[in-house]
């Protein structure tokens, strides 16, 4: 694990920047037990003062010094997308195990429901939830919806690879010894099947947040609490392009790019080192 | 023929209607599962308003608005006086403007959200995947690696990040494009080049957004796809064959390569149009994306649930046009 | 007479990535000569370089493979071109396909799968010699391919319409087009039944007999060679270590890994088991010092191990490169 590592750090240029782009979101989210503020209060500092050494991202109209905002911000949009990876993960391992390894009828039944859910426009039901639920969301309760809506992709190509994997002599000395399917799947597949479980759940990771970021500018979210789309909703809400106070948007948009990039480079860089076949064509010339 | 209807063209269509089935039934039930009860809001927004109604009133006023809403009788009669109402192209009255029927509001905003997509997608689906394979036989070219890694960063951004850069690029610090809306209010609708160019105009920023997001996912897409193809026995036969590379690259690579992108196509529809409608409501364009704001803000969840399955009706069906139009590209599905 | 002169060829593949390089000597020190009208059959296990050889041979040479060293030179009668030094445009208006074709390895996808087998005929004869009225180079076609056997009516399929031994023919078909000097076969029958197999290498066989061309035959099947090839040169990790005509090589061998493959094979009536060689072919990246067959050899001496063998000639034909002969 060390040596991939740092033969990435040593030769994949995408690798050094994401390395550097997740080290600054971390040491900034590691502040947040330290910060002097309550996110959730406002007022607590002279509003509308750009960016300078005592306010590093300047403050916003609601007197929140936008420094610590962000860090806390950039605390929860990852947690969020942790948690609903952690969902969606969750619920496609079982899918797409049940359905590979059983396949017939409940594997097609099951493949529907999948497909489903690929081709549904998801905004517009995520909308409808959200609107009705409010007053109430927070961020597990967030993380929970998205990973019921996450999960198909995934599923399919655990499925797939469950399908190749049942052919194999392994599964069938499993088989013939008397282990239930349970136990087969648990014991014997689950392992072939994580590597395409991690190479997912960044992009998984990277959809959620930016469903967050959509659905918190809408007012969709509880906007009390800081998330990278809330701080954006309240920038809207105050007119910060009109009034002039750039920085109030340039600070989430900024931290967003920061976090999304350095998520998917290392997400990129990773899989091609990983899989072979990038390895040989990267060799070609 | 027959084995061709049976085996590709049933299952899409089965699959179609499930989709649109499960998709409806969803939407149905989730406003259910809340407990805000949209009758008793609005009952009580009215009472609060200060209007002085008679409890008769009141009484009359719950049954009219439960008969609107649908909430009448048990679950079960609901769900089905809910589908029945849906395809007489039924979705009761929009809060915000009542009584303004839902069907209506979407009818309006609708072509514009079609115009933006029809553009925006395949500008950018076949743009992408020609530079794509472009990118993947030309390797060495220096203007491809740029848009190979200008795609690799534009690639994680969110549609709403995106238009906000977008926005604030375009028509904040360098103003050439208009802030908002698809024309300036008050400029009557009509088919005259001035007003096309004021609409062009202001939907480029939009286009563009979705454009410029969407390409370089084709573009890296097929960039892959198409360096596996480049190993493939016919292409390597062709090369071999001393076939000119312009010939090898389209009608070997890219007409191959081209087969699974349309499937892609097909898989992501829905989240492009969910980018769209998020396009919109950072350019106040006056589509779909507008009307879900507008519902959000007025607090009218019929529209809402209108815009929501009128979406899932809409991009099944346009999967479902996918899908019969790849066999046109693949004689292997044609004939068996 | 000699068509092509091949002369101490080294070919390898250089990658670099992640900071680890690697050098694959495939083809390392090989030197033959072709005549014309005649089948020559390379016979090796896989990984033994000889599709490496058959690349550089057709001038499809494409990094990471690099000619470190050696000559590729043809004499085709109106000409002579250096296969080593000639440009990509010389290469296709005059050599490709007119003078040397290919019928490759796996030719079941050698088509575009979504075009109709037609296409690949227009596409190959229009790039190299071009052709003003449709219909009668489509009648040229019909007769070129009848007379090989196939109905007609298969360049208005599709490629996944065809079976297996016709996409195989239709490949020959191509290959033969403009009647070339020389046609590289690279395993032309593997994954094909045995009834389709003998169809063919009659096919190649009769095409041959007719037009006096020159065949390079390329199968780790030695019943192949047997049956078709006049003379056979075996390849061992990236060398060759013996050459003679098929009478010979199969009644006298004289290298030690010859031997065993000739002994190895079955023949009806015979039932004794066969014994197998130890070990593994070579890893080309680093391969055994001196002769690259000593692990292996049963007849292994001190100098096998310290010095490669030259090739040096015996009568009859026959070119071995061992110490054992040498002594």
């Amino acid at each position: 694990m060390l040596k991939i590592v740092s033969d990435l750090l040593k030769h994949d240029t995408r690798f050094r920047i994401a390395a550097v782009f997740l080290l600054a979101v971390l040491i900034l989210i590691a502040l947040t037990a330290v910060s002097p503020y309550d996110p959730t209060r406002t007022f607590k500092v002279p509003a509308d003062i750009p960016p300078s050494l005592k306010y590093p991202f300047g403050t916003n109209s609601r007197g929140q010094d936008l420094f610590w905002w962000m860090a806390f911000a950039l605390r929860n949009s990852l947690l969020l997308g942790l948690l609903t990876a952690a969902v969606s993960r969750v619920i496609a391992i079982l899918v797409g195990l049940t359905a590979g390894y059983r396949g017939g009828l409940v594997d097609r039944v099951l493949m529907s429901v999948n497909d489903s859910f690929v081709v549904m426009p998801v905004l517009p039901v995520l909308i409808l939830l959200s609107f009705l639920l409010r007053g109430q969301m927070n961020i597990p309760l967030l993380a929970l919806i998205l990973g019921l809506c996450g999960w198909p992709g995934d599923a399919r190509l655990i499925r797939a690879q469950v399908l190749s994997l049942k052919e194999r002599s392994f599964t069938r000395t499993a088989v013939y010894s008397g282990s239930t399917p349970l136990n087969i799947s648990l014991n014997e597949h689950l392992p072939f099947v994580l590597p395409v479980v991690f190479a997912t759940t960044i992009a998984n990771m990277l959809w959620s947040i930016g469903m967050e970021v959509t659905l918190s500018v809408l007012g969709l979210s509880n906007v009390s609490l800081p998330t990278i789309g809330t701080a954006i909703y309240w920038a809207n809400q105050h007119q910060a392009l009109v009034a002039g106070i750039w920085w109030w948007l340039a600070a989430p948009i900024i931290c967003a790019m920061v976090l999304f990039l350095g998520l998917y480079l290392l997400f990129s860089s990773v899989n091609e080192y990983i899989d072979p076949r990038t390895r040989l064509r990267l060799m070609g010339g | 023929m027959r084995r061709f209807v049976l085996g590709y063209l049933l299952p899409r269509i089965v699959q179609w209607a499930v989709v649109i089935f499960i998709g409806v039934t969803v939407t149905f039930i989730i406003p259910r599962l809340s407990p805000n009860d949209p009758v008793e809001k609005q009952v009580a927004e009215l009472m609060a308003s200060g209007a002085h109604i008679s409890p008769q009133a009141v009484i009359e006023m719950r049954a009219a608005l439960t008969e609107m809403y649908g909430l009448k009788g048990s679950s079960w009669e609901q769900y089905f006086g809910f589908w029945g109402r849906l395809f007489r192209g039924d979705m009761g009255p929009s809060l915000s403007t009542f009584p303004t029927p839902v069907t209506a509001l979407i009818v309006r905003a609708m072509p514009w959200t079609l115009g933006l997509l029809l553009t925006a997608v395949l500008i950018s689906w076949a743009l992408g995947n020609v530079l794509g394979a472009f990118a993947s036989y030309y390797p060495k070219s220096r203007i491809m690696g740029v848009i190979d890694v200008l795609s690799q960063a534009v690639r994680p951004i969110p549609y709403y990040v995106m238009a906000l850069v977008m926005l604030i690029m375009f028509a904040y610090v360098v103003r050439i494009f208009p802030f908002s809306g698809a024309y300036p209010p008050g400029t009557h609708v009509e088919f005259t080049p001035q007003f096309i160019l004021t609409v062009l105009k202001h939907s480029a920023l939009p286009a563009l957004s979705l454009v410029i997001l969407g390409m370089g996912g084709w573009f890296l897409g097929m960039k892959s796809l198409t360096s596996n193809i480049i190993s493939e026995d016919y292409v390597v036969y062709a090369e071999t064959a001393g076939l000119r590379e312009n010939n090898i690259l389209f009608n070997y690579i890219i007409r191959n390569a081209l087969l699974p992108q349309i499937t892609g196509l097909a898989l992501q529809l829905g989240s492009i149009f969910s980018g769209a409608l998020i396009m919109e409501v950072v350019f106040g364009y006056p589509g779909m994306g507008t009307l879900t704001l507008q519902a959000v803000m007025g607090n009218d969840y019929s529209l809402i649930m209108g815009i929501a399955i009128f979406s899932i009706i809409g991009v099944a069906t346009s999967v479902l046009i996918l899908d019969l139009i790849y066999p046109l590209f693949d004689p292997r599905v044609r004939h068996q | 007479m000699v068509l092509l002169t091949v002369e101490n060829l080294r070919a390898y593949y250089r990658t670099e990535m992640y900071g680890i390089s690697r050098t694959v000597r495939a083809v390392d020190g090989v030197s033959l000569e072709l005549q014309r009208n005649e089948i020559y059959g390379v016979a090796g296990e896989s990984s033994c370089g000889k599709t490496t050889l058959i690349k550089v041979i057709a001038g499809a040479i494409k990094p990471p493979l690099k000619v470190e060293e050696g000559r590729v030179h043809y004499q085709f009668g109106a000409f002579d071109v250096d296969m080593l030094r000639i440009s990509a445009d010389d290469l296709r208006s005059n050599v490709r396909w007119k003078e040397i074709s290919y019928v490759m390895q796996g030719s079941m996808s050698v088509l575009n799968p979504v075009r109709r087998v037609i296409t690949t005929f227009e596409d190959i004869v229009a790039t190299h010699q071009g052709y003003t009225d449709k219909k009668a180079f489509l009648t040229q076609v019909q007769e070129h391919v009848s007379k090989l056997g196939l109905p007609p009516d298969v360049l208005n399929l599709y490629p996944h319409q065809l079976s297996g031994g016709m996409r195989q023919r239709v490949a020959i078909a191509l290959a033969t087009i403009f009647h070339p000097s020389l046609i590289i076969a690279d395993e032309p029958t593997t994954a094909l039944d045995v009834v389709v197999q003998r169809g063919v290498l009659q096919m190649l066989k009769d095409i041959q007999a007719e037009s006096g061309n020159t065949v390079l035959l390329v199968t780790h099947d030695l019943a192949v060679h047997a049956n078709v090839a006049d003379r056979v040169a075996i390849m061992y990790a990236g060398r060759l270590v013996e050459e003679a005509p098929t009478q010979l090589i199969f009644n006298a061998p004289r290298h030690p890994y010859t031997q065993h493959l000739i002994h190895s094979l079955p023949m009806i009536g015979d039932k004794s088991p066969r014994a197998s060689l130890g070990g593994r072919p070579p890893n080309l990246a680093n391969p055994p010092s001196g002769c690259r067959f000593h692990p292996r050899c049963p007849h292994a001496m001190d100098v096998c191990r310290g010095q490669a063998p030259e090739m040096v000639k015996l009568t009859g034909g026959q070119r071995v490169a061992c110490h054992l002969v040498t002594q």
